[in-house]
């Protein structure tokens, strides 16, 4: 995980290894995460806000369900699920050659399932929010559904689903309960708000002030970001 | 042109808040029971009432006051005209988002009496604020509030003003137009906003386990018991009262974001 | 000659119910009558965005709905062009970009945008090419809206209260705009408006509604036939 940028580079810039290190391991899980989330909630986004068929509302009920469980929950189904005998573990040992919990991946994983919910409800509202008459307009002129939803719709809901890849991204970073039952305080998998908590439990106080600095500035910066993209709101 | 509603899903208003009270009962009433059957012996149950109780002791006072700090302050930032009213939900909004550890951290700064701002908060209140169910109360709270907040916001937005402009020509003051008017036309966004605040006070984790401290019988609330009894049978009735309430609340939200057309 | 359009068809929405039947052989119709009198619901039906109750539309001569026999052509494959009220074009691309989307012949792109580019010279609109629908006055939007409507050779143009939006002075010139280039493209055409003098200047045939019913129908003298210049003769509108 500090391969990212040498640790020389880092002392002359002031930030210590114990800032990096966990930053880092959040950066890149929330990163990859985010991109599953993306894609695969936009995709579903639509299908929802667009789509007609019964258990529609039971769909996204199920889909927003991390938002409403607490994390130790989540946290739990992932771990024995994971890891627990079962298909998804066989699954894994014949993909990977080992179960996923404890590792990097299984914070990625516990991260998607936490920031999925943003990502699909906010591109659906944003997308169901789109006039539809540029659509109608669109199929008068002949242009088959996909190219609609590729130069039409998605275009004009552009700022919604910003919001929500954004919103997913800040809360795969700022995931804890969940990501510190699936992959506990691993050294090689620890991401920062779970060295906030030892920093607090054991560590240097200062420490403690600095990671929770960051972090608060992040979380904030990334709040500011959505707000500036106006009013997307799917709750 | 305006698309057809399909008429499966138009409830009309009450009939949909007792679908919401039914469901919330049932989840309750659901919990309860198979947490009976699955404890079988007294000594279980008694395992898992504990948290259960010492939960709805955190959670519904912290919706309470989450939810009346969230809708006063979503119809200041709705209805008022200052510079800085959109940072002020940036910064009301940071839990969302903001990883419990860091609103542990905060809070213990804030609170403990250790602390200089602590030590003086404690003083002015009277008694301890860490480690005991007050703090826990406040820790949902903080996990509530901003969804309270934008919900109430928006759907105080959303409120036709030339409603309220002629509830002003009647000659009804401002606070009565906001209270016979404004929040009663806005009252499915608050409610969803209360709803979804009320399973994330629930659920709350990382801050209540560092403000509280997970201390057995007076801080453990259910989702951090769940941990404790990760290996014993009780846990099963832990997380199936947590994920039908999660179930209720979702499904709440959703029923009150069906939109009239 | 085959008609270029046979509509009869039935909708109820709500309290409002809506029966019409009429055919258009050639030239321009329009849809006259007040507010909310089912002229652009008509509009909507006749292109497929809604599905009537009951009843038939033949677009030159082929059916595209029949309620029946559970025929539906989706509005993609009806060959029309469509022309609305505020325009209605994507606000993330230029005018350019917005009729050459509705080009459907020419091999490549650049084919196409040349395509495009002649359609907004006939409508007096080659200047905006690059701008965003953003910038547009009124009157400049719906010269683009009306290059794109017919850009695509349609077999049938459907125009949506084109000018209701717009200011009387900028109306005035737009009015014989449209008929000039809609008869010399050789297009059939269907404008619903509720403005009289609109009705006169632009419409071969005026059909007059009233609460959800035909109930008037007239020819509109012209001092002078048509002349029909340009792009292609009505039956070749004609898919396989």
């Amino acid at each position: 995980m500090t391969a990212l940028v040498p640790h020389s580079w880092l002392n002359t810039l002031g930030i210590p290894p114990w800032v990096w290190d966990p930053l880092s391991v959040s950066l890149r899980a929330a990163f990859e995460a985010t991109i599953v989330v993306a894609v695969v909630g936009i995709a579903l986004g639509y299908v929802l806000a667009k789509g007609r068929f019964p258990g529609r509302g039971a769909i996204e009920t199920f889909f927003s369900l991390p938002m409403a469980l607490p994390p130790t929950v989540v946290g739990y189904y992932l771990l024995t699920r994971l890891g627990g005998p079962g298909p998804i573990r066989n699954a894994e040992v014949s993909l990977f050659g080992h179960p996923l919990t404890f590792t990097f991946t299984g914070i990625v994983i516990a991260q998607i399932v936490e920031s999925f919910p943003y990502c699909v409800r906010f591109s659906r509202a944003a997308i169901a929010g789109v006039d539809p008459r540029f659509e109608q307009a669109a199929r008068a002129m002949g242009l088959p559904q996909w190219r609609i939803a590729l130069l039409v719709t998605l275009p004009l809901a552009r700022r919604g689903i910003v919001a929500g890849v954004a919103m997913a991204f800040g809360r795969a970073l700022g995931d804890f309960g969940a990501t510190m039952i699936v992959s506990g305080s691993v050294p090689m998998a620890t991401t920062i708000s779970i060295a906030l908590y030892n920093a607090v439990a054991y560590g240097p106080h200062h420490q403690a002030m600095v990671l929770a600095l960051v972090q608060l500035g992040v979380a904030f910066a990334i709040l500011f970001g959505v707000s500036r993209l106006g009013k997307v709101r799917p709750w | 042109m305006k698309r057809k509603v399909s008429p499966a899903w138009s409830l009309g208003g009450k009939q949909k808040v007792a679908v919401i009270v039914v469901a919330v009962l049932a989840g309750f009433g659901l919990g309860f029971e198979v947490a009976h059957l699955f404890g079988g012996s007294i000594a279980y149950w008694g395992v898992v009432s504990g948290p259960f109780l010492l939960t709805l002791r955190v959670a519904l006072p912290a919706t309470l006051l989450a939810g009346v700090a969230g809708i006063a302050s979503g119809y200041v930032l709705a209805k008022g005209r200052f510079p800085g009213r959109n940072l002020l939900e940036t910064v009301g909004s940071l839990p969302i988002i903001l990883p419990p550890t860091v609103i542990g951290y905060y809070l213990l700064e804030a609170l403990s009496p250790g602390t200089p701002v602590g030590g003086f908060v404690t003083r002015v209140v009277g008694h301890e604020l860490v480690y005991n169910v007050t703090g826990c109360i406040i820790c949902s709270t903080v996990a509530a509030y901003p969804f309270c907040l934008r919900a109430a916001r928006a759907s105080i937005e959303g409120v036709d003003p030339r409603i309220e402009q002629a509830a002003r020509t009647m000659g009804l003051p401002s606070w009565r137009v906001a209270l016979v008017v404004t929040l009663p036309l806005a009252r499915r966004g608050i409610a969803a906003g209360l709803t979804i605040g009320c399973a994330r006070a629930l659920g709350e984790y990382g801050a209540t386990l560092m403000v509280g401290g997970d201390i057995n019988g007076k801080t453990r609330t259910l989702s951090l018991a769940i941990l404790d009894s990760f290996t014993t049978p009780e846990r099963n009735a832990m997380l199936l009262i947590l994920v039908l309430m999660g179930i209720t609340a979702m499904t709440g939200v959703g029923l009150l974001g069906r939109t009239r057309t | 000659m085959t008609a270029a359009l046979e509509v009869a068809v039935a909708r109820r929405i709500g309290e409002f119910d809506l029966d019409v039947a009429f055919t258009v052989e050639s030239g321009i119709a329009v849809l006259f009558g007040p507010s909310g009198a089912g002229k652009s619901l008509t509009l909507s039906l006749i292109a497929g965005l809604i599905r009537p109750d009951t009843g038939t539309v033949l677009i030159n001569g082929r059916t595209v709905t029949d309620c029946a026999r559970r025929i539906h052509v989706s509005t993609q494959d009806r060959r029309i062009g469509m022309v609305f009220q505020d325009g209605v074009l994507l606000p993330h691309r230029s005018v350019l970009d917005n009729v050459a989307l509705a080009v459907r012949q020419g091999g490549g792109r650049r084919e196409r945008r040349a395509i495009a580019r002649s359609w907004l010279e006939r409508v007096g609109a080659e200047g905006l090419a690059d701008r965003r629908p953003g910038s547009l006055s009124g009157g400049q939007r719906q010269r683009a809206a009306l290059a794109r409507g017919l850009a695509g050779e349609p077999a049938l143009v459907l125009l949506d209260e084109p000018l209701s939006a717009l200011d009387s002075a900028v109306r005035a010139e737009l009015r014989q705009l449209i008929r000039e280039v809609i008869v010399s493209s050789g297009v059939p055409a269907v404008l619903v408006t509720h403005d009289a003098e609109e009705a006169e200047e632009i419409g071969d045939e005026i059909i007059v509604y009233d609460d959800g019913r035909v109930v008037g129908r007239r020819s509109v003298e012209r001092p002078t036939p048509p002349r029909t210049r340009g792009n292609a003769p009505p039956e070749s509108g004609v898919s396989p």
